[in-house]
């Protein structure tokens, strides 16, 4: 358990007014300050291949600018041991080759130790057809668009030809969905299509499970809770500072934090409702790092989807 | 004792030799073989349009009725040659059209082809049966309109991958009425509309039709129509495969499905939700081929759940596209981002194989696999690693064709694969950083390709990259006996590795270089070798003009072509200078005369 406090807390990841904040509770070796944005932006097209040597956006195969640069760029080589590190106590599934998979992500340094010849061959600049895909299948892939997201595909090709578009889900006119709450046996319905928003449907649940929780605790052993506590309600179920938090369960049949995207996506997504203890969540969150690389790469995946939306 | 059979006699056996290097070889024996041969074969293919000239075809074989033609280099897929370079199919068709030829099959790649061609074949060939257009370009769907107009027995028309101008017309409604005769119809390149009443009623009356492959623009609801009329179909490309999934076109396309128990082939998905793929699990369980390549935004996850259907896949063409980098993530602090995302990025490197694993698992019968790059804009591009292919290469023990595009490589992984599989016919492997090193020990990927080579006997079309040096191709000529086409770029040190490959392959016909430093002394080795292969592609090299000059003189039955880009063509350049682009290639009919300014033949 210890390496993984040291891992960005994914679940940390929370958005506040839809702003992506990272909370870090220890300092790095760079001694940055403790709270930074993750700030999420569109990409510049990129197309080809650059090889760089030494130049800031070294690493990818693309242009990529860091906001603030510190005074390196992030991917050289003596940063390397510090991700090399803590990636490897957190990403148990990576085992021993995350040390040399993080140097080969660094091309320039291999590239100049291992082959003197290289330099002339690293010509700065794109590299016309390289990746060798058919300009064809560039064309198409890069402005595909996925229909559950929107995409903006930067400067790609001609662009699509809209065909009749897909159809919209107009829907049935109400969405009941199951919501269940930690502790309470029975199960109770909402229709999402009455609410518009997270607020409202966080109201709603706290007025659905307040009588049942007052009820649950009368006939417990003790019934020690008084009563204002029983009336107090369930608190704010969004913002993780309550005694509760409300998560779902999506299409794929993944668990997630209700709140992170906009209304409408969440409507057309969501199949069931659970409200979790806040304290369950953390050991949610202990169980989610114990998971193997698979399990996390999904949430990364769905944290990263939704996150384009927010933009 | 073979010279007392009758020609007919000898007719008769040779129809049974059909593939054409067997013929070839057959004409080669003496004489009369040679006549008999030439007078009764009907495919003639040439590799290269310019290694022979239309007349000379049809004077040897004046019964052919399918030609297939190929004409520009293979670089040229990647921007490599500039446009006007050449492979114009127009002469062929118009020489054929003059001498008669009962032309009923013409298959192209790489040619340049024009409405006037497709109009002049349309007119000139009342047999004509079959065409196919494979990374063609210069045509727009009105030449297509003539060739559904005018093509009475039509029973292919198949384009692939083709740059086609769609003017928007109504190409496929000029299918006549009495047009029942077709067998496959592919028009998945197209960008533009078609009438989707006129579609389903061409497909309601060919009962022949076997392969259908749709464009972007036919939505899902007119599949479930035409699948309701065609449930013959062996071979299916469907169109926007995007619909409200729980809506009664998803459920009657799902329905329609179920009734097409021919289906072995599966692609398209040009666009798609992927909550709508359960419609296609009926026919997963007997898919052969499945092509998701083109399918944009069809998550891991979605992919590995289709898959899951597919035991019987002999070949799959997958893109791992995963949306979180089609955005690139900007941090403002640095080592924590360095950590972040890269921690992220390795995490989406397992995607792509986990994905792969699950193809491992699933798809035992696999001969073909081609993993195509993700999303290019994203960071990293995180797709797939050498853990992936060595879960296939461990899963499926027939594989014998890969290309796979991946992240990084390591030399143990490929020496893995090369245990695993030792029946490989096609190994391409494209990293995405054409240098990059050993991801585990960052020394050159040289023993690695060794490995393949040496273990994969049968190897006959090879493409390196990643960190390499002149020893993989003394590894390349030591042991790759039977390879045809090698692909080589940001590759090797010096002279020694060209060589090495040109002593050691006896049977290459098509080898392209690009940006690796082999030079003059490798060029001029061994100039008789030029003749037994098909072509020679070099391109950032260091190779001179002098030196191409040299081999030009000592070689006439060789077309040395160099392409001059940019502003500093000089009248005779200095013979020390470099060389941008040379291309060479044998040829019995001496230098073209349609090659443009910007090519000289020397």
């Amino acid at each position: 358990m210890e390496g993984y406090s040291k891992c960005p807390q994914l679940l940390d990841l929370i958005p506040k007014d839809k702003e992506w904040v990272v909370k870090r509770v220890e300092k790095t070796s760079h001694g940055l300050s403790e709270e930074k944005k993750l700030e999420l932006r569109l990409g510049p097209p990129g197309g080809e291949w650059t090889i760089t040597d030494n130049k800031n956006s070294s690493f990818g195969y693309n242009n990529f600018s860091v906001q603030n640069p510190v005074s390196k760029s992030p991917w050289q080589q003596n940063q390397m041991p510090v991700m090399n590190e803590s990636s490897q106590r957190c990403n148990n599934r990576v085992e021993l080759q995350s040390a040399e998979k993080m140097k080969a992500l660094s091309p320039a340094p291999a590239n100049n130790t291992a082959v003197p010849n290289s330099q002339k061959r690293n010509a700065p600049g794109p590299v016309v057809g390289w990746p060798p895909i058919r300009s064809f299948r560039k064309n198409n892939i890069a402005s595909g668009s996925c229909s559950k997201l929107s995409s903006e595909s930067p400067d790609v090709g001609p662009p699509k030809v809209s065909g009749p578009k897909p159809a919209e889900n107009t829907g049935p006119r109400s969405l009941f969905v199951k919501i269940n709450m930690d502790g309470i046996p029975i199960g109770r319905k909402v229709d999402l299509k009455t609410y518009d928003s997270y607020d409202k449907l966080s109201l709603a649940v706290d007025e659905l499970f307040r009588g049942l929780l007052a009820a649950q605790s009368d006939s417990c052993a003790g019934g020690m809770k008084d009563k204002e506590d029983r009336e107090k309600g369930i608190g704010c179920l969004l913002d993780g500072s309550g005694e509760y938090t409300l998560v779902y369960e999506d299409n794929e049949g993944d668990r997630m934090l209700v709140g992170d995207v906009p209304w409408h996506m969440f409507v057309s997504t969501v199949k069931r409702l659970r409200v979790l203890k806040s304290s369950e969540l953390s050991t949610l969150s202990c169980e989610l790092w114990k998971q193997t690389g698979e399990a996390l790469s999904e949430r990364v995946i769905e944290l990263g989807r939704k996150a384009t939306i927010l933009r | 004792m073979l010279n007392y059979f009758p020609e007919e006699v000898l007719e008769h056996v040779f129809d049974f030799v059909t593939s054409h290097r067997d013929r070839n070889a057959v004409s080669l024996v003496c004489k009369s073989w040679y006549s008999v041969e030439r007078f009764s074969r009907e495919k003639v293919f040439i590799g290269n349009c310019y290694a022979v000239n239309p007349e000379r075809v049809i004077a040897r074989f004046p019964r052919v009725r399918s030609l297939t033609l190929k004409g520009k280099p293979h670089f040229a897929d990647f921007n490599l040659v500039p446009p006007d370079w050449g492979g114009y199919v127009y002469p062929w068709i118009e020489a054929m059209a003059k001498h008669g030829i009962n032309l009923e099959e013409l298959r192209l790649k790489r040619m340049v082809v024009s409405d006037e061609s497709l109009e002049l074949l349309a007119k000139s060939f009342p047999n004509f049966k079959s065409l196919v257009l494979v990374s063609c370009e210069g045509f727009t769907t009105d030449g297509l309109a003539a060739i559904a107009s005018n093509c009475r027995f039509l029973r292919e028309l198949d384009l692939q991958e083709n740059e086609v101008d769609d003017r928007k017309g109504q190409w496929l409604s000029c299918f006549p009425d009495s047009c029942t005769s077709l067998i496959s119809l592919n028009f998945a390149c197209l960008k533009g509309e078609v009438n989707a009443a006129a579609l389903e009623r061409l497909v309601a009356r060919c009962p022949n039709l076997r392969s259908l492959r749709l464009n972007h623009a036919v939505p899902l609801d007119t599949l479930q129509k035409i699948l309701t009329q065609a449930p013959q179909l062996n071979d299916l490309g469907t169109g926007s495969f995007v619909h409200d999934p729980d809506s009664e076109t998803c459920g009657k396309l799902k329905n329609a499905m179920k009734k097409c128990k021919s289906i072995r082939s599966l692609s398209g998905f040009l666009d798609v939700n992927a909550r709508c793929l359960p419609a296609v699990y009926p026919i997963c369980t007997n898919l052969t081929s499945l092509n998701l390549s083109y399918a944009p935004g069809i998550y891991s996850n979605d992919l590995i759940k289709l898959i899951c259907h597919c035991k019987k896949l002999e070949r799959l063409w997958v893109c791992f596209f995963i949306k979180l980098i089609h955005y690139t993530y900007f941090f403002s602090g640095v080592p924590l981002s360095n950590q972040g995302l890269n921690w992220i990025m390795q995490i989406l490197d397992t995607i792509g194989d986990k994905g792969l694993g699950a193809v491992a698992s699933t798809c035992k019968e696999l001969q073909e696999l081609r993993v195509f790059p993700s999303d290019l804009y994203g960071v990293g591009n995180a797709g797939v690693t050498e853990e992936g292919l060595v879960a296939i290469s461990a899963g499926c023990p027939k594989l014998n064709s890969i290309l796979y595009f991946c992240q990084q490589m390591t030399n143990a992984a490929l020496i893995t694969v090369a245990k695993n599989c030792p029946n490989f016919i096609r190994f391409r492997l494209c990293t995405l950083n054409p240098t990059i090193p050993d991801a585990v020990t960052n020394l050159p990927l040289d023993e690695g390709f060794g490995a393949i080579v040496q273990s994969c006997k049968g190897l006959k079309r090879l493409s390196v990259s990643g960190l390499l040096t002149d020893q993989v191709f003394l590894y390349i000529g030591m042991y790759a006996e039977q390879l045809e086409m090698l692909s080589i770029a940001f590759a090797g040190d010096s002279d020694k590795g060209m060589l090495y490959v040109l002593n050691g392959c006896k049977k290459l016909k098509k080898l392209e270089i690009r940006d690796s430093p082999f030079g003059n002394v490798a060029l001029l080795a061994d100039v008789g070798k030029y003749e037994t292969m098909r072509s020679l592609w070099m391109s950032s090299c260091e190779v001179t003009f002098g030196a191409c000059k040299t081999l030009a003189e000592k070689m006439p039955r060789l077309n040395v072509e160099i392409i001059n880009e940019g502003e500093e063509i000089e009248a005779s350049p200095d013979d020390r200078h470099r060389v941008e682009k040379m291309y060479l290639y044998r040829t019995l009919v001496g230098p073209r005369r349609d090659a443009p300014d910007f090519v000289w033949t020397l």
